[in-house]
């Protein structure tokens, strides 16, 4: 089939076998959301040497000890910030069919293998990556600006807001915030979609 | 006990009294070498190599410490009330201290034993025996908490005890002060006919660690004093000493120290599970107790229990024989191999050391030396291995280092004796400051000590440290035994009187040790999960406060309709699950002890308000920075006065 019409539109428009290849496994990369966190925060403070902090997962949050979400919620109402309660957060209700269609779409893409499917995929999935920090930003900021005004502990001009990478002193407590293996294997996912599309960009024009 | 019988020995003692004097007089005589604070520096952040378990003596508790630094962790309140925690005070742990004699809210803690598994010892629990009113308790290792007390009864000062079988088959109880058995009144004088002793084996459950006492063997009215089981192959034995074989009842100090040997009883309790499974064992009325932390509903059950099975030897043939030893011996300690049974005795001039496998061929052969109420005594010759010579005046105890030595405390001569099992020579001597009486080796009584350091467990302590008045600490001192002189790297105080102390590899311990109890573990009927369920509710003259603690407030803190008379229950938990966040509760005028609450506990405080008016309560342990505001009040009226119950819950 190689030499038919078809086939010559088919050069340009289809991607390399061993790009093809490379996009599905990022495609399913993605798959390692619903086994590895996405993100984690860290609080330290010298009377926590066993370490305190939680991960954020697709569809919960959990402490990195049994009862450290309870631990952090006990010492964040000093200064007025809400409970992290898991089951009020509606993103972990719906983040894994995000996520499920995004793995859908992008073995939807593979079977249609056609470059600007591929591309509209990559599109699509920025958006989504975009949308989902701005939305941990808010939902960073809400939890670090909307304090009881009963609180104990008030210090005007002063946020709370967690960072949303890297780290920040918040009191007695330094806060650092990294994307977890989850966040990893999306940030790995994406530049592997990228660097197939640039290089079979070049394929077009060889 | 033995520091008041053998201090009136030492006056005896006169040129060793006078050798003491010199050494009392001189502390600087035997100073540590210069690396010792290298060796017992543990830095700041640093853990410690062993736990050492201490038993409070007369202040009926066990201490924890760290060795090399000899640091105090710990006090685990077992047989006595502990007002800092409210153990024995609140109405879940009150029944841990119920005996037939009712509440017995003190005892005389003697030898704490670690739980062991084929020989070793394996960290899960540890055993520690109750001498004046007689008591076995079992410590949990995962809390360092009382977990279990079980009242012996037929017995009077339950000095060999809890000495327990390679996998903890059994701990074993006796009677150091014989009794009429059963009680009855009679004639003190009637000693010899009326009174007799008792050897108890308590069945340790293999998973729970629960206590019964399986059987008691009646034997000659003696008094029984230490005891060691048999390992490798003397298990399946169990050694007990016996002074007073004289039988006197009145100034035993010299009644008692007539005889050239008294006696170490051998007793096969293999064959005596045998013999209960022919249905050997009588039933015998006793009264006792029984009771168990639940530690799921967070509550002492206590049971009465009123029967015993009874073994006598006369219906048991070669059940005990008895193995005639120099001058009222104190500690029998078997070495690791299980070959060689040490006696210390006490007023001897040597140690004798024993054979067990020529304690069989002794047996098999009848190589006896006459009987006491039937019981075969073997020949001394027989079953003897060795004595060490030269072995310190008033030798007490041996543990061993599993490298082939052996050291034993001796009270009189003030120093441990370290010596060639085997050879039996003396290859080393140091001076202990002051009178020792134990010592600990980790493991050193186990298969496989573990070696490294000796403890000295002393009996004064003089100028040793800052005097305090005439009350003055208890003095251990640790030595470094890795090399071939025992060398003395450290003193630290302990407390109550430490008779026997058990050490442990820190690790063994360190990784099961509980941070917190779990809220949704806690089954106690009194439990308040959240504040939602705080309450307070009126049955008659009681007022029931189902309270809850978290940082930083008490749920209610405003309560309100108690009046003069009730009797008002605080049932507090405390809501926290973070490590080390205790809260405490106490109310004005309470007529106990406040409550300390673990996180995920719940404990309960009796409180009888006498006056009308408003009475404040506050959390003891300070918990966070506003901890000060931790506070409450009750307000009482009179008997008489119509004030609903009401109380307060913060959204």
């Amino acid at each position: 089939m190689a030499e038919t019409r078809k086939g010559v539109s088919a050069k340009f428009i289809k991607m390399e076998k061993r790009y093809r290849t490379i996009f599905l496994t990022a495609v399913l990369l993605l798959t390692g959301l619903y086994f590895f966190p996405l993100w984690s925060i860290e609080l330290g403070a010298p009377q926590f040497p066993e370490g305190l902090g939680f991960r954020i997962w697709l569809d919960k949050i959990t402490g990195f000890n049994e009862n450290d979400l309870n631990s952090i919620n006990g010492l964040n109402h000093y200064i007025g910030m809400q409970a992290i309660q898991p089951d009020s957060i509606p993103e972990l209700k719906y983040m894994p069919y995000i996520v499920g269609a995004m793995i859908f779409l992008g073995l939807i893409s593979f079977l249609i293998n056609k470059k600007p499917v591929y591309l509209s995929w990559l599109i699509l999935m920025t958006i989504v990556l975009i949308a989902g920090l701005v939305d941990f930003y808010i939902w960073e900021y809400n939890y670090g600006h909307n304090l009881n005004p009963m609180a104990a502990i008030k210090i005007p001009g002063t946020s709370f807001q967690p960072p949303l990478i890297g780290s920040k002193q918040i009191l007695n407590m330094r806060a650092v915030s990294l994307p977890d293996i989850g966040g990893i294997l999306v940030f790995v996912s994406t530049i592997m979609i990228i660097y197939t599309l640039i290089k079979s960009r070049k394929q077009k024009n060889a | 006990m033995k520091k008041v019988d053998l201090k009136k020995i030492l006056a005896a003692f006169g040129v060793v009294a006078f050798l003491s004097v010199l050494w009392i007089g001189c502390p600087g005589s035997d100073l540590t070498q210069g690396d010792a604070a290298e060796k017992t520096y543990v830095a700041p952040g640093k853990y410690d190599e062993f736990y050492l378990f201490t038993s409070g003596g007369f202040s009926g508790q066990v201490g924890v410490y760290g060795i090399p630094s000899g640091r105090h962790f710990k006090t685990i309140s077992v047989f006595a009330q502990n007002p800092e925690t409210g153990y024995g005070y609140s109405e879940e742990t009150k029944g841990m201290l119920e005996t037939s004699f009712g509440f017995v809210p003190w005892d005389d803690a003697h030898h704490p034993k670690l739980s062991q598994t084929d020989g070793i010892p394996d960290g899960r629990w540890l055993f520690i025996n109750g001498n004046n009113t007689p008591r076995i308790a079992r410590l949990d290792l995962k809390t360092f908490e009382t977990a279990e007390i079980i009242e012996i009864p037929n017995a009077g000062g339950n000095h060999a005890s809890p000495f327990l079988t390679e996998n903890t088959e059994y701990v074993v109880a006796s009677t150091r002060f014989s009794l009429p058995i059963p009680q009855k009144d009679v004639a003190i004088s009637t000693y010899k006919e009326n009174f007799k002793g008792s050897i108890s084996f308590v069945k340790v459950d293999p998973e729970s660690g629960e206590m019964n006492i399986a059987f008691q063997i009646l034997v000659p009215g003696f008094d029984y004093d230490l005891a060691h089981a048999g390992k490798g192959p003397s298990h399946g034995w169990a050694f007990f000493t016996c002074y007073n074989t004289e039988q006197a009842n009145t100034m035993l100090e010299v009644n008692a120290s007539q005889k050239d040997k008294d006696l170490i009883a051998a007793v096969n309790w293999k064959m005596a599970e045998k013999y209960i499974a022919e249905g050997k064992g009588k039933a015998m009325e006793a009264n006792y107790y029984h009771n168990v932390y639940d530690e799921s509903e967070q509550t002492a059950k206590s049971k009465k229990l009123n029967s015993v099975k009874v073994l006598d030897p006369k219906d048991c043939p070669g059940l005990i024989y008895y193995i005639p030893t120099p001058k009222s011996p104190h500690g029998v300690d078997v070495d690791p191999s299980g070959e060689y049974i040490v006696a210390g005795g006490k007023l001897a001039a040597v140690i004798p050391v024993h054979s067990f496998s020529k304690m069989i061929k002794a047996i098999d052969s009848k190589n006896f030396d006459g009987d006491a109420a039937g019981i075969p005594i073997l020949k001394y010759d027989a079953v003897l291995a060795g004595e060490v010579q030269n072995a310190g005046l008033g030798p007490l105890h041996t543990e061993f280092d599993g490298e082939g030595y052996a050291y034993t405390s001796a009270f009189v001569s003030s120093e441990i004796v370290k010596w060639k099992i085997g050879t039996w020579e003396v290859v080393d001597r140091i001076p202990t400051y002051y009178s020792i009486g134990h010592l600990n080796i980790p493991g050193g009584d186990s298969r496989k000590p573990w070696g490294k350091y000796v403890i000295a467990l002393n009996k004064i302590t003089k100028d040793r440290y800052l005097p305090t008045g005439p009350e003055l600490t208890q003095s251990a001192q640790l030595f470094d035994i890795s090399g071939e002189k025992m060398q003395l790297i450290l003193d630290f105080p302990t407390v109550g009187e430490p008779h026997y102390a058990q050490s442990i590899p820190a690790d063994i311990l360190m990784k099961n040790s509980a941070k917190i109890y779990r809220l949704d573990d806690n089954k106690s009927p009194y439990a308040t999960k959240s504040e939602k369920q705080a309450r307070v509710e009126r049955k008659g003259s009681e007022v029931h406060v189902y309270m809850t603690t978290i940082r930083t407030h008490f749920a209610p803190d405003n309560i309100e309709g108690v009046k003069v008379g009730d009797k008002v229950y605080f049932h507090v938990t405390n809501l926290e699950q973070d490590w080390d966040i205790p809260h405490g509760f106490a109310v004005k005028g309470l007529n106990s002890s406040e409550l300390l609450i673990m996180p995920g506990q719940t404990k309960t405080v009796v409180w009888t308000p006498k006056f009308e008016g408003v009475f404040p309560f506050y959390c003891t342990d300070f918990c966070s920075a506003l901890h000060q505001e931790m506070q409450g009040y009750i307000r009482v009226s009179a008997a008489n006065s119509s004030t609903p119950i009401s109380y307060n819950i913060q959204k």
